[in-house]
């Protein structure tokens, strides 16, 4: 709940600056992020109810106070492999329904000026960039902007 | 939106619903004061409140409209349909009008004048008087009129739906809290919350139930506007049509009603426009000019069932046939194979319609496939009979609410899942050693349950779960459960409390998975997704015969219903099929423990003798032989097949053929061209030398004879053996009118055995008939019926019925034939 008001506070600050507002994550090294506007909430790891037949990106369910949240594996989502670690999950909201994406971890929020998108490179894995709405240069390294819409867009798996 | 102008708008709208079914009835019964009162009022009251929020062009109209209606009122006008139109007309500009309104929130511009014209000359015309003279309208309704239809208004506030909604997402949510408290206060002892909980328990139920009433609503609210679409509809295509409403006031969620109002709306309009002749055909047919569609709404179980019902020509089997080939769902070979019901499917079909034109009022092609479409959706279903030349028959049937049920918690592969206990039935144990164990035919698991063998499903295999390495061979759990006619058992590992759950939909990326109905939150906190046993049933393929492969045959023929079959081969190639529910046992016979004797052949089975009989052609060379069980009273015969093959859940069609004694007929099943076991034959093949030995211990005229009455040859075919098999005379009617004549003529029986639905005269019918004096006034009988809910049973009493069976149950009809006899009953053990 902490992470939660930290979260609005520090958007509601960045935003006046004319910048973009993420939460970062970590997907197996890969720093991404995620508009500010889209995220609900921050979790710790979670009891994750399985969904038979369900996608194989669909980690599973969960309560979040009284809501049914769908938990989405990006690890699964962008064709990696199984992480070995405890995982944390970024809440978004899309259509009215929740969806908690699950990473390896959640990192803290930060503004990038409007402008400073750039295209993915043409390179980019098909996976990557069908989530991918471009890419911010830091210092640190390259930060992939997710696109919520999209990485939720899973499709049925075949055979249901 | 201004408040005023938006109660206004609400007001309004019910206003013109409630008068275009008025005036319809006022058309045919230009008498009627009350009525006209009623309409009188609410025209004024339009007129009025207009007046007061400064609507001129509102006000002109209504005022109008008013003025010829207080013609009406006050006798100086009859209300002809001439004059009922110009009224409509201007109600339709009224409604133009305030739809303007309610999206601009002022008044469309456009010009009256014609229609106000027309009103006046109306008004004027016909008895000359200046339009000046027009009487003022009377600015309180007469207090006798008032009286009839007052009063409810008093009693009810205007809330708006969103409130409701969210008053009953409260108080699910509300249960949901109230069962996790009450499982933390059930680990403790004695502790003193638990008088308080148990108060807010009760409260919690009694607000849950509260709430839901609210949401009630008489289905007659979905039917308003129908009488007006129907009178425009005649109107438009110069037929006479009569609706019939029954049941309107049959309640049910309002989400339902919602969903179900275009449908509803749509297949009224096809009855009138397709279904329905015109008068001159229908004089030519013999039939009165006025055709009829009759909408009918009961409730069911926790289901509503609604009928839209014509008497107009029934579905036109050469169009539809024209229709199929030309848009290439089938060849004209197919076709031929098909039955007329089979065809008739092909209007479910997208984009199917047979109207020649199309119309202004249906035809489009945007028909039944969406009707099902829709009604499916909300997890529902809907049939179709029709009969040529006597109309056509569509019954919907849909939950009555779609938010709080108990549930059945239970676990597969260590996962838990809720099925809804509304379709379980009971709770099975079994496993090795017990009395009830999982058997397989094939590779299909099934469980002999009380003489009946029952599919079975096994949930850990469903759901891709882990599978353990004994699999399903230790304990086993199986929830029996109820789709529609089909009985069925889901095997699972553990079976837990039934909670009560709120459905919650699943989020749109897993809607595709129909196996669930929706998922919900424990009382411990945990997220559980809700089993569909429908949609088991769909992908297991009971109740569908659809399950692997799609049948080249259309997909379903909801009009009989479905039987569960067991497949299996005899002689040649062609797949065989009885009802299992005929079928006591199924074994495997050594081929050592047979012995013949004097031409027959008999094993030892359960310390009696069992006669044994060959299906022509089989394979008699295996050491073992596959025998079908039939057990009837205390005696019991083998039929030798050569294997089974499977059991599905199908419709039964039979295509009957005369010239193979054994088999009913061909039917299509699962897809397959099938035989139909003639179980009557083979039954007689056995008892025709049993009855000699046991009738000699017994006087023949003992035998108490029954009538059966009964239009299907199908199941007389299947009552007369198993009756006589159990020490019955057995004589057939074949409608309650043959039935009548066999008493004229004089026969004498000890019981009766009545179908209900039944061509010329049915069971409710011939039975106060029987009733009503003659040779059997006092005879028990018996209905048989596929319906067998407390209302069914109701009638059936008030004809005269002394007790009621479910058509399908063997043990049921012997045991209620035995209670109308006061003989005791013999069962096989």
């Amino acid at each position: 709940m902490k992470m939660s008001a930290a979260l609005s506070f520090a958007a509601r600050a960045k935003a006046d600056a004319g910048a973009d507002v993420f939460v970062t994550l970590t997907i197996a090294g890969q720093r991404c992020g995620i508009p500010v506007g889209n995220v609900r909430d921050v979790l710790r790891e979670q009891a994750i109810t399985r969904i038979p037949l369900a996608p194989s990106e669909v980690a599973g369910s969960l309560n979040l106070r009284g809501r049914i949240v769908t938990a989405i594996d990006l690890r699964s989502r962008l064709g990696l492999a199984p992480a070995a670690t405890r995982r944390m999950s970024v809440v978004v909201e899309l259509a009215g329904e929740l969806y908690s994406l699950l990473v390896d971890e959640v990192g803290e929020v930060i503004g990038l000026p409007k402008g400073g998108i750039e295209e993915n490179p043409s390179t980019l894995d098909p996976l990557w960039r069908q989530v991918t709405r471009g890419i911010h240069r830091l210092d640190g390294g390259l930060l992939a902007v997710l696109d919520v819409a999209r990485l939720l867009d899973v499709r049925p798996a075949p055979g249901h | 939106m201004d408040d005023l102008l938006a109660d206004f708008l609400t007001e309004t709208g019910e206003a013109l619903a409630e008068c275009d079914t008025a005036l319809v009835r006022l058309e045919q019964a230009p008498d009627d004061n009350a009525t006209l009162g009623q309409i009188f009022r609410l025209v004024h009251t339009i007129k009025g409140t207009c007046g007061f929020l400064g609507l001129p062009r509102l006000e002109k109209v209504a005022h109008a409209a008013e003025n010829l209606l207080g013609r009406f009122r006050d006798g100086l006008l009859s209300a002809t349909p001439e004059r009922i139109t110009l009224v409509l007309r201007a109600l339709d500009v009224i409604r133009l009008i305030v739809a303007g309104l309610e999206k601009a929130q002022a008044e469309p511009e456009g010009d009256d004048g014609a229609l106000i014209e027309a009103l006046d000359a109306a008004c004027r015309g016909q008895d000359a008087a200046p339009a000046m003279a027009v009487p003022a309208a009377p600015h309180e309704p007469p207090a006798d009129q008032g009286a009839a239809d007052g009063g409810v208004a008093a009693n009810t506030i205007r809330v708006h739906v969103d409130v409701l909604e969210d008053l009953m997402t409260l108080a699910s949510e509300l249960v949901l809290t109230r069962n996790q408290l009450l499982q933390l206060a059930r680990r403790e002892e004695n502790s003193s919350f638990a008088v308080p909980l148990q108060r807010l328990s009760h409260i919690t139920s009694a607000l849950q139930e509260g709430v839901m009433k609210t949401r009630m609503q008489p289905i007659g609210n979905a039917w308003a506007k129908l009488p007006r679409l129907v009178r425009d509809l005649a109107r438009d295509v110069g037929k006479k049509i009569e609706l019939v409403q029954q049941g309107a006031d049959t309640e049910l969620d309002r989400q339902v009603l919602e969903l179900i109002k275009d449908p509803l709306t749509h297949m009224v309009r096809n009855s009138g426009d397709h279904g329905l002749e015109t008068p001159e055909q229908r004089r030519a047919a013999g039939k009165p000019e006025t055709g009829r569609i009759t909408l009918n709404a009961l409730h069911e179980g926790g289901y509503i069932i609604i009928e839209i019902a014509d008497d107009g020509r029934g579905l036109q089997m050469d169009r539809i046939r024209a229709k199929v080939i030309a848009n290439g769902l089938a060849t004209e070979a197919e076709l031929a194979a098909m039955t007329d019901q089979q065809i008739q499917q092909f209007i479910f079909r997208p984009g199917f319609s047979t109207a020649a034109n199309v119309t202004s009022v249906s035809g489009r092609g945007v028909g039944m496939d969406v009707v099902r479409t829709n009604i499916e959706k909300i997890g529902g279903t809907i049939e179709l009979r029709s009969v040529a030349g006597r109309g056509s028959t569509f019954t919907i049937k849909i939950p009555l609410t779609l938010a709080i049920v108990a549930a059945l918690i239970v676990e597969a592969g260590g996962e838990r899942f809720a099925i809804p206990q509304i379709s379980v039935v009971e709770l099975v144990r079994a496993g090795a050693g017990r009395d009830t164990a999982i058997e397989r035919i094939g590779e299909t698991p099934v469980l002999r349950l009380r003489d009946r063998l029952l599919p079975l499903v096994s949930l850990r295999k469903l759901l891709a779960l882990d599978q353990p390495t004994a699999v399903d061979a230790g304990e086993n759990y199986i929830v029996v459960a109820q789709v529609g006619p089909h009985g069925f058992g889901i095997i699972v590992d553990r079976v837990f409390d039934t909670e009560e759950i709120v459905v919650k939909p699943v989020a749109p990326i897993l809607r595709h998975l129909t196996l669930f109905s929706g998922n919900t939150i424990l009382g411990d906190g945990s997220v559980i997704m809700i089993l569909d046993p429908n949609g088991i049933a769909r992908a297991t393929g009971i109740g569908t015969g659809r399950a692997a492969v799609a049948p080249p045959a259309p997909a379903v023929v909801p009009s009989i219903e479905r039987t569960t079959l067991l497949l299996f081969r005899a002689g040649d190639a062609t797949p065989k099929a009885v009802p299992l529910g005929l079928i006591a046992r199924l074994e495997n016979v050594a081929r050592d423990r047979m012995e013949h004797a004097g031409g027959t052949t008999v094993i030892q089975y359960r310390c009696r003798l069992m006669k044994l009989i060959a299906m022509p052609g089989i394979d008699q060379a295996a050491a073992t032989q596959s025998v079908l069980v039939f057990a009837d009273g205390n005696r019991t015969m083998g039929l030798m097949v050569d294997a089974i093959l499977d059991v599905v859940d199908d419709r039964l069609q039979i295509e009957r053929s005369a010239d193979r004694p054994g088999l009913l007929g061909t039917a299509i099943i699962a897809g397959r061209a099938t035989d139909v076991l003639d179980a009557g034959y083979w039954l007689r093949q056995a008892y025709s030398d049993w009855f000699e030995r046991t009738d000699a211990r017994r006087d023949p005229h003992a035998r108490p004879r029954l009538l059966v009455v009964e239009d299907s040859q199908f199941f007389r075919d299947l009552l007369a053996p198993l009756l006589t098999g159990s020490g019955y005379e057995v004589i057939t009617a074949r409608n309650g009118a043959a039935a009548l004549r066999l008493r004229d003529q004089g026969l004498m029986v000890d019981c009766i055995i009545s179908d209900i639905e039944m061509p010329e005269l049915d069971g409710f019918a011939f039975l106060r008939a029987v009733r009503q004096g003659g040779a059997w006034a006092a005879l028990p009988a018996i209905a048989l019926s596929s319906r067998t809910q407390p209302a069914d049973l109701a009638t059936g009493r008030e004809a005269g019925f002394t007790d009621h069976v479910a058509k399908n149950d063997r043990d049921a009809v012997l045991a209620a034939v035995a209670g109308a006899l006061r003989l005791p009953q013999e069962l096989a053990a």
